[in-house]
Order: C-alpha cells, then sequence, then structure tokens
C-alpha cells in the first residue's frame, strides 16, 4: 500500500506551518541568551527601532506557571532573571513583517552578568558551577544482578574500554514552527509542527493557567521529527501562544535552521564505561557499566533518557553478574533531549565496539564471542527479564554474516589490503535489541485511549492523538483498521490529532505508534462492534451496515468504539529496584558494515550495509524498509560525520554547511531483511521499528574500522579528522 | 534592495564607475547563502549582469578557450570539447554543490567571490588562465589568475572594475591531477583542494583551503623541478610548510589539512612520475 501522503509530499502540496496563510498573521522571533550561564541585569531596546510596531513579550506576560510542563518543570518558559545556555529564550517579539521582527531580534540587548558555567558533563563540576542537587546529577539510576565484585574477582579475564559519543542534530527536514491564535471562543489554538500534541497541550494549560477546554492543539502536517519534536515543541508553543494572546492576533513563530540547531535539543552525549569479566570458556561472567549523559541545562527528558540507555547497556547478552550505575549530568548546553534511541544508541555503541575489544584480546572472533554470550529463550537480561519468545538471536546474526558474505569478504580484504596502495577494506558487525513502547510501567502511567467512529455512512475514522511525521503512521493505522474491520482503506480515514477530537493515546515516540496504538485500533473496533450489537467477528459489510443501521435507527450521525491500553499480566517491573519486564518485547538484529579507509584522507566509506533484524511483523514492507535504511544513515552520519562543535557552550557549526549530514552519493545501498515472530500484544504481531536502526550502525562501522586498520576507534564521529589523530597515536 | 541592469558591459562598468560599491551579481549563488540573516545585505546596490549578452557563452580561438563572465559550471559540464582539452575544469565544476548550483553558479563569480575554499579557481589557475578586467572608458587589462588575489577575499580588481571575460591558453599537459578532500562526497565545501597540472611551461600546483586565498605552490613547483626524490608524503611536508598556511576552523584543522595534502600530492604523482615513488 503507497503512503497516504505521499503524493502531496511529492508533489509539494502539503501545507506546512510555514506554508499556512492566516490573515493578520505577525511573525514571532525570539531574543536569546548571548552566554551559557548569567544573572539578566537588563534588557535594552534600541532607540533606533519604533518599538510600539511590536507586540513584546517577556516572564512578566505568563498568566500560568512559567515553567515548561516535563518531568521537574525545571526550564523555564521565558528566563527570569537567570539564563542557564547560550541561545536561551529570553524575550519575544512580533511584528507584521518577517524582517522587522529579525531586525528588532537585533536591536535588543540582554546584558548579562556571567556566570561560571559548566560546559564539560566528564569533568567533576566545582562547586561554584553546581547548579542542580550536590554535584549537578540530573538523574542516576542503577541496574544490579548478582555479584559483579566477586564475578569480576574470579574472572578469567577482565577487559575495560571507555566510548565517548557526541550530541548529533536531528536535521528533520523540515524545522519547527507553530501558529497560535486566540478563537471566537476564546480558545487558545496552537498548531504546528509536532509529534505529541498532548505533551503540548499539557505544556499550554500549565504556562497559560487554562484548562484543557480553555487550549486546542492541532498537529500540522510534520516534516521530519526523530525526536526533535516530542519535548521541544511545548517550549516554541506557548511563546507563540503568548505573543498572539497578548498581540489578540494570530502569530506565527518559524525557525529557521540557524536558530533551530543553534537553539533546539539535541541527542546526550554520552562516555560509557566498561569493565568486562569473561571465564576461560569466553563466557560473559560479569559486565560493570558506568555511563555518563551530558543533560545539558535542565531535567527536561534526561532521566527517562537515562533509563532507557541503562537498560539497553549491557544489551543481548546472558550475564549473571550485572552492574550499571548511569548518571545524566548538568551542563550549560542546550537541553538534550529525545533523539530516535533516547539513549539505547549510546549505551549500545559502547557496549557493541566493547565487546569487539574484548574478543580480541581473549583471542575469539566477534562471532564466537558473541555466539557464546547471545541470550537463549529462558535466559535474561540485566533487569531479570526471561526472554522466552522464540525468536532465534545467534540464527539472526548468522543470517547477518550469510547475507554480508562476511566470511569471504574478511579474505579478501587480507589480500585487497596486502596490495592497494592507499585504500583499507574492513567489515564489521553488530548484535542488539532495542526494546519497544515507553519503558517498564510508562505504557501503564500513560492509559493510552483510542476511539473508532462509526459514522452514519458506514464509514470508519480512526481517531488517535499520534502524528504522522514522515514515518509512515497514519499509512500503518489506516492498514491495521481497513485489516480489523474487513474493509477497503477507502473506507477508512485517519482523523488528524486534534486535541478537542481525539483522545490521548500517548505521544509519537518510543518505537510504540504501530504496535501499542495499532493495537489500541483493533481493540477499539472490537469495542465498536459491541456498541452496536454486531457479531464479534463481523467484517466488511456485516460491519458497515450495521454501523449505518445502529446511526439511523439511533439518528446518530457516528457510534464511537473506545480502547485503552491494559496491561499484559506477564509484564511486572518494579521501578523502585529496576528488576523485571523492562519492555514487554525487544526487536533484535544484527547490522553489518563493510568499510573502506582511504589512508590519503583517513576518510571511511561505507561500501555495503546489511541489516537483518526480527521484528515481529512486517506491516508495510516500504514503509518498514524506510525506517530501517532511513535509521542507517542517520547512523552512519552520527558514526562517521555529524559533530557539534561548541564555542563557549554555543554551537558553532549550525548550519547545513559545516554540520555534516550524509548524502545519497555517502551511502551504499543497505540490504534489509525482516524476519517474523509475531508479538501478542502489538498490532498484527508487530514490534515496534522506528528506533531500532539507529543502534547498530556506528559501532559495526567502527568495528570494521578497527578491522581495516591497526587501531581501535572508541569514540564517534570518527570523522577523518579524529582518525588521523588516533591513527598517529597508535603508530607512535 | 536595489537593482541596476545594465544590458550590455559599456553600461555595466559606467554604473560601477559611478557607485563602486554595487555588488555585481551573476548566479546569485553566493549571495543567497546567508541571505536570510543578512540583513544588511539588502540595503546594498546590485548590478544585475543577466541582460549582458556579450558575456554570455564560450568560444575557441587558437590559443584559447574564452569563457564570458555569465559562463556557467554547468555549461562547462556539458561541453565534450571542454571535457577533452581542459579535463580538470569538468571534474572541478561537478563537485561544485549540487546541479541547482552548477547551473546558475559562474566561474566568474567564484573568482570574484574569493573563497579560498572555491573548487572553479584551482584548475583555472593550474591551466595558467587569465582574467579579464574591465573598466569605464574602455579600459580593460587581463591579469593572470595567479596573481589575482592579495589576501583573504582581497585582489588586484578595483571596485571599478568588472570581471568580463576569463580565458584559458590551450596547450597539451603530460599530467592533469585535481583532488578535493571534501567533509563529504558531495555538497561540501573542500578541506583540501589541489590542482596540479605539467605542460610546456613546467609544473603549476595550486592549492585551495589551505591558505588565505588560492595560491600555486611555489615550493613544492621547486621540488618537482629539480626532480627530487620524494620517497613518503611527509617528504613533502617541508615545502607545504613553506607554500602555505592552513588554520583550523570549522571544517577541519591545520595537521589534518598539511598532512592530507602531502598524502594527495604523493600518491596523485606516485608511479607516473620516475622520481615519485
Amino acid at each position: 500500500m503507497k503512503r497516504l501522503e505521499g503524493n502531496a509530499k511529492l508533489l509539494g502540496r502539503e501545507q506546512y506551518v510555514d506554508d499556512l496563510q492566516v490573515e493578520g498573521c505577525l511573525w514571532g522571533m525570539t531574543v536569546r541568551s548571548p552566554v551559557a550561564r548569567g544573572r539578566i541585569k537588563e534588557i535594552r531596546f534600541s532607540p533606533e527601532i519604533d518599538w510600539s510596531e511590536f507586540v513584546i513579550v517577556d516572564h512578566r506576560d505568563i498568566p500560568g506557571a512559567n515553567e515548561v510542563f516535563l518531568i521537574e518543570k525545571d526550564q523555564p518558559v521565558l528566563c527570569a532573571g537567570e539564563v542557564r545556555h547560550v541561545h536561551e529564550a529570553v524575550v519575544l517579539l512580533a511584528h507584521p513583517s518577517r524582517e522587522m521582527a529579525r531586525k528588532g531580534v537585533r536591536g535588543v540587548e540582554v546584558v548579562v552578568e556571567e556566570l561560571p558555567a559548566a560546559l564539560d558533563f566528564r569533568v567533576e563540576a566545582e562547586p561554584a558551577r553546581v547548579q542542580w542537587g550536590e554535584d549537578n546529577s540530573l538523574s542516576r539510576l542503577s541496574i544490579n544482578k548478582g555479584d559483579v565484585e566477586a564475578a569480576l574477582a574470579s574472572a578469567a579475564h577482565v577487559v575495560e574500554g571507555v566510548y565517548e559519543s557526541g550530541a548529533q542534530e536531528h536535521v528533520y527536514l523540515e524545522n519547527q514552527g507553530m501558529i497560535s491564535w486566540v478563537d471566537d471562543d476564546g480558545v487558545v489554538v496552537v498548531q504546528g509542527s509536532m509529534q505529541c500534541p498532548y505533551y503540548v497541550l499539557n505544556a499550554l494549560t500549565h504556562a497559560l493557567g487554562r484548562d484543557e477546554a480553555g487550549c486546542r492543539v492541532v498537529q500540522a502536517p510534520t516534516g521530519g521529527g526523530f525526536g526533535g519534536k516530542e519535548d521541544y515543541p511545548s517550549n516554541i508553543a506557548c511563546h507563540a501562544a503568548l505573543l498572539a494572546m497578548k498581540a489578540q492576533k494570530p502569530v506565527k513563530i518559524v525557525y529557521d535552521r540557524g536558530e533551530d540547531m543553534a537553539s533546539t535539543t539535541k541527542r546526550h552525549p554520552s562516555r560509557v564505561r566498561h569493565r568486562t569479566g569473561v571465564d576461560e570458556s569466553g563466557r560473559l561472567v560479569a559486565q560493570d557499566i558506568e555511563v555518563t549523559l551530558d543533560g545539558g541545562a535542565y531535567v527536561t527528558l534526561s532521566p527517562v533518557v537515562l533509563s532507557r540507555g541503562i537498560i539497553h547497556a549491557a544489551g543481548p547478552y546472558s550475564c549473571d553478574n550485572v552492574r550499571i550505575n548511569g548518571r545524566a549530568v548538568l551542563t550549560n548546553s542546550v537541553p538534550y533531549g529525545a533523539f530516535r534511541g533516547f539513549g539505547a544508541p549510546q549505551t549500545l555503541f559502547a557496549l557493541e565496539r566493547h565487546m569487539d575489544v574484548v574478543a580480541k584480546r581473549i583471542g575469539m572472533t566477534p562471532e564466537e564471542f558473541r555466539r557464546i554470550n547471545l541470550i537463549r529463550d529462558g535466559q535474561s537480561t540485566s533487569t531479570g527479564q526471561v526472554i522466552d519468545d522464540g525468536t532465534d538471536r545467534v540464527g539472526v546474526m548468522e543470517r547477518g554474516l550469510e547475507l554480508a558474505a562476511y566470511e569471504r569478504k574478511r579474505e579478501e580484504h587480507a589480500s585487497f589490503n596486502a596490495t592497494h596502495d592507499y585504500l583499507r577494506r574492513g567489515i564489521g558487525f553488530a548484535s542488539f535489541y532495542h526494546g519497544a513502547g515507553f519503558t517498564g510501567a510508562g505504557e501503564v502511567y500513560l492509559a493510552s485511549k483510542c476511539h473508532v467512529a462509526g459514522l452514519a455512512d458506514g464509514t470508519i475514522e480512526v481517531l488517535t492523538a499520534n502524528t504522522e511525521m514522515g514515518q509512515g503512521a497514519t499509512t500503518v493505522f489506516l492498514k491495521i483498521a481497513a485489516e480489523a474491520a474487513g474493509v477497503d482503506v477507502s473506507q477508512v480515514v485517519i482523523a488528524t490529532p486534534d486535541t478537542h477530537r481525539v483522545p490521548n493515546s500517548g505521544p509519537t515516540v518510543a518505537s510504540r505508534t504501530s504496535m501499542v496504538v495499532g493495537k489500541l485500533i483493533e481493540k477499539a473496533i472490537d469495542d465498536l462492534r459491541a456498541q452496536i450489537g454486531a457479531a464479534a467477528d463481523a467484517k466488511g459489510a456485516a460491519l458497515t451496515d450495521a454501523i449505518r443501521a445502529w446511526c439511523s435507527s439511533n439518528g446518530a450521525e457516528r457510534v464511537v468504539g473506545r480502547s485503552e491500553y491494559e496491561k499484559p499480566p506477564e509484564v511486572v517491573w518494579d521501578e523502585k529496584t529496576y528488576t523485571g519486564h523492562a519492555y514487554g518485547t525487544f526487536a533484535w538484529a544484527t547490522y553489518v558494515a563493510e568499510v573502506e579507509v582511504d589512508l590519503r584522507t583517513d576518510d571511511v566509506r561505507v561500501i555495503d550495509f546489511v541489516a537483518v533484524q526480527e521484528i515481529g511483523k512486517v506491516l508495510n514492507e516500504t514503509l518498514a524498509r524506510g525506517q530501517i535504511q532511513g535509521g542507517v544513515v542517520q547512523g552512519i552520519g552520527w558514526a562517521l560525520m555529524e559533530e557539534c562543535k561548541w564555542r563557549d557552550g554555543a554551537m558553532a557549526n549550525n548550519q547545513m554547511t559545516n554540520y555534516i549530514i550524509p548524502t545519497a552519493d555517502d551511502v551504499c545501498p543497505i540490504r534489509v531483511e525482516f524476519m517474523e515472530n509475531p508479538y501478542a500484544h502489538g498490532a498484527q504481531g508487530a514490534k515496534g521499528i522506528g528506533e531500532l536502526p539507529i543502534d547498530g550502525p556506528a559501532p559495526a562501522i567502527l568495528n570494521a574500522v578497527a578491522d581495516a586498520l591497526d587501531v581501535e576507534p572508541t569514540a564517534i564521529p570518527l570523522t577523518p579528522e579524529h582518525l588521523m589523530e588516533l591513527a598517529r597515536e597508535a603508530h607512535v | 534592495m536595489r537593482v541596476l541592469t545594465p544590458t550590455n558591459v559599456e553600461e555595466a562598468v559606467a554604473m560601477l564607475a559611478v557607485e563602486e560599491d554595487l555588488i555585481p551579481m551573476a548566479g546569485g549563488t553566493d549571495l543567497l547563502v546567508h541571505w536570510p540573516e543578512h540583513l544588511e545585505a539588502r540595503e546594498r546596490g546590485y548590478l544585475d549582469l543577466s541582460g549582458v549578452e556579450s558575456l554570455r557563452g564560450m568560444e575557441w580561438s587558437d590559443a584559447f578557450l574564452t569563457l564570458g563572465a555569465l559562463t556557467t559550471y554547468w555549461e562547462v559540464v556539458t561541453d565534450a570539447r571542454v571535457g577533452r582539452e581542459f579535463r580538470l575544469m569538468v571534474e572541478a565544476a561537478r563537485q561544485v554543490g549540487a546541479i541547482q548550483i552548477q547551473s546558475r553558479g559562474t566561474w566568474a563569480g567564484n573568482i570574484a567571490n574569493g573563497s579560498p575554499a572555491a573548487d572553479g579557481v584551482p584548475v583555472l589557475m593550474a591551466y595558467g588562465a587569465e582574467v579579464e578586467l574591465a573598466s569605464a572608458g574602455g579600459g580593460a587589462r587581463w591579469v593572470a589568475m595567479d596573481s589575482y588575489y592579495t589576501d583573504y577575499k582581497q585582489s588586484v580588481k578595483r571596485p571599478d572594475e568588472l570581471i568580463t571575460r576569463v580565458r584559458v591558453p590551450r596547450a597539451e599537459y603530460e599530467i592533469e591531477v585535481w583532488e578535493k578532500v571534501g567533509s563529504r562526497r558531495a555538497q561540501a565545501i573542500s578541506k583540501v583542494g589541489l590542482a596540479i597540472t605539467k605542460g610546456d611551461e613546467g609544473w603549476r600546483v595550486v592549492a585551495a583551503s589551505m591558505a588565505p586565498t588560492i595560491r600555486r605552490c611555489a615550493a613544492i613547483e621547486k621540488l618537482l623541478t629539480k626532480e627530487a626524490a620524494i620517497n613518503r608524503p611527509e617528504d613533502l611536508l617541508k615545502a607545504i610548510g613553506k607554500d602555505v598556511s592552513p588554520i583550523d576552523d570549522l571544517r577541519s584543522t591545520a595537521a589534518y589539512r598539511e598532512l592530507t595534502m602531502a598524502r594527495v600530492v604523493y600518491h596523485a604523482l606516485k608511479g607516473r612520475v620516475s622520481f615519485v615513488t
């Protein structure tokens, strides 16, 4: 089935925020902090500008709490007195002319008395730089299984390693943007680019001091998110609403690329330390892991990112003794936020690079070492979750290696490398997993709701808060609903996420949409059948006729079937001890990368890539393949190219020319293969796949570089400049 | 924003004579890069050359290939004869931005912009090209590309002068090399650019992104001319140190640029000339 909105996007007809023409609309712009940390002394408005033409908003205009509603509510909507990072929002301006609004921003000077900033999460903050708790720790979490110290003491080998990853920018095609206006009933409406309408709604009600009826959030077609539109849209939505309320006119805020890159969230930088005990036979006996994430200036989502990070940190391996200590640290940079993978890519990069390092140290091949240790059914993860899903995890790995012609390539590379003047080839892989849906009890707290309405003409309308952002969610929902109802897709419509119309089915994040919300759609259709007295297996005409008949005899325009998330009984999670079922299910994968390193330039090129994964059930082959390939490309960028360069706490390369993402020419064919082992609690048996593909590429690629050269890279991005330094150190 | 629209060169240079801070505009690709942020750029005056027909097209004579100042990269990419005689021009043009930029961006604009990372300039310099500067009253002079730049974004061109033509002498070359080291394989700004030719007039080695301007590398040329034995890339480092002065910036580091230039020159010549082994 083709993508529902594909033609509109291909033909440029899709109306994104920036395309929406709203009569009498003002342009909103943001005046930002010039420094990483300090006290605002004064805000100076240039006398050369006629400020009577502008609408000006600062923290005093906020009717509710000056807090962005999230876990800790420590981030202000607009700075009042204190700034915590460069480019933090201080004052908002609106003007009918976009150019004048831009000039206005330059005419406002935020005078700040600077305070000592914390700019490196890896060093302990001296007292003058501590801004949260005793030591800037935003969150601490740990997992404990068995007795790590005893196991390390008696292990035949103990191998240590430290691995680091940098910040990554989302580079969604469409920058952040919101429009806000106050409608005739006095409701504050926000329409814009977002993943999570109800997060935005919660932020609005909190900051504006209104109830849910007084605010309305509507998703506009969204040009990519990758997590970048999970948390940040709450900030910009509050900004647009504050301006619109003060102006009593519609206000549009659309960031340009430079502003977006400089001031919005990114992937958490990380440092992960491993100490691994292995017995004589190559079996893992102890994993001692320390995870440190740079959280940026506010708590935002860091505790949850850290949680997902540590849960994935020990990987898909069986080990009886595991200790994982995680810490997210405040620094004076933009808050690091949600980004595809949510902490797991960082810890899995470290783990899978380390697995190769350990294998080499104990004289085993990477595949032998993993073959011994991959979880078998009946064994448990670090949280003690017993895996018993019947998936052949070793088989997933073997299939990846087979497709990549791993053995043959190794032989070919040996002779190629011995003869070529300046090219070196290598092959490497990563075996990994990704938990689908919210972590632990997360889905229970969310208590997602879904409606499926039968309309008087027999049409079926699916109402969820889940958003299409380019990943194909609406197309997949359409298929799930049509097949559950036994009708043609033309008889199903997917409602635009609008908080005045759709129930809160939770955020569009965490690889949960198809699996969790898709399942809710199926259940809501069951409920619809029950509401109208149709047979439990009524499908097709039997169902649509029954809907029409019910509406007609009840004089109703619609009849609504409802569903709410119910925890599968076997999922038991203890938040206090971090033990039990961290996820309802995991997708399992092995990714294999072949690289060619140019010794003239130290440039690493991925020349072949194989991605094999078991994902429950493929709902739409084209879209699923697209998710995997897109994730791999994003992973190639994270591994080799994408580097945020910082100057005094600000991103200096906030342009597409200098923040380097891969082009089509930098990407080889990505060969995707799916294995299926249906999951009982996912729509049609599906597991989540949105995040999985960002976990594997970086370690696979770096393992391939280690194979090609006589170096052990431990940090990403492995740019040519970094590889040159590494090679120099290795050969001195 | 004020735009003047001359229809011939005389008009254009007359306008420049009156108003020296007019910005001549051909493809406009350099201007658009920072247009949204450069508010002051909108208050400037522009000299739109698109109506000056005589600046279009390429001409061949016995001695030269002459490019009008409006000649785009794409015209060169798609011209088989240029491809045969000046292979490096096609190779360099293909690596400028994407096709959209190649079809609007001009060789003369690349010269005028004066970026030390330009892709068009190094190959022109390696082919011994000259640039024609016209001024009011029928004045015109030819300046060799390798003496055109004086400092970062500075040149011998006076504010009242306009680049009208670029001519490339037709000659046989034994060796022609263009290597662009960018941060990715397409749509990249060069971190190191190198154009090397050897013909009847000897060696020309031109480096981009290695100094405040694109420049000839006299010390490397001297090494090559005297056929000094070069057995490994590091043998070039001393000469590179004399010729260029790379910096650390957002795109790369001085150390990377220096060593990469040495390696690229070495591997480009290894086995092709007897003294590089």
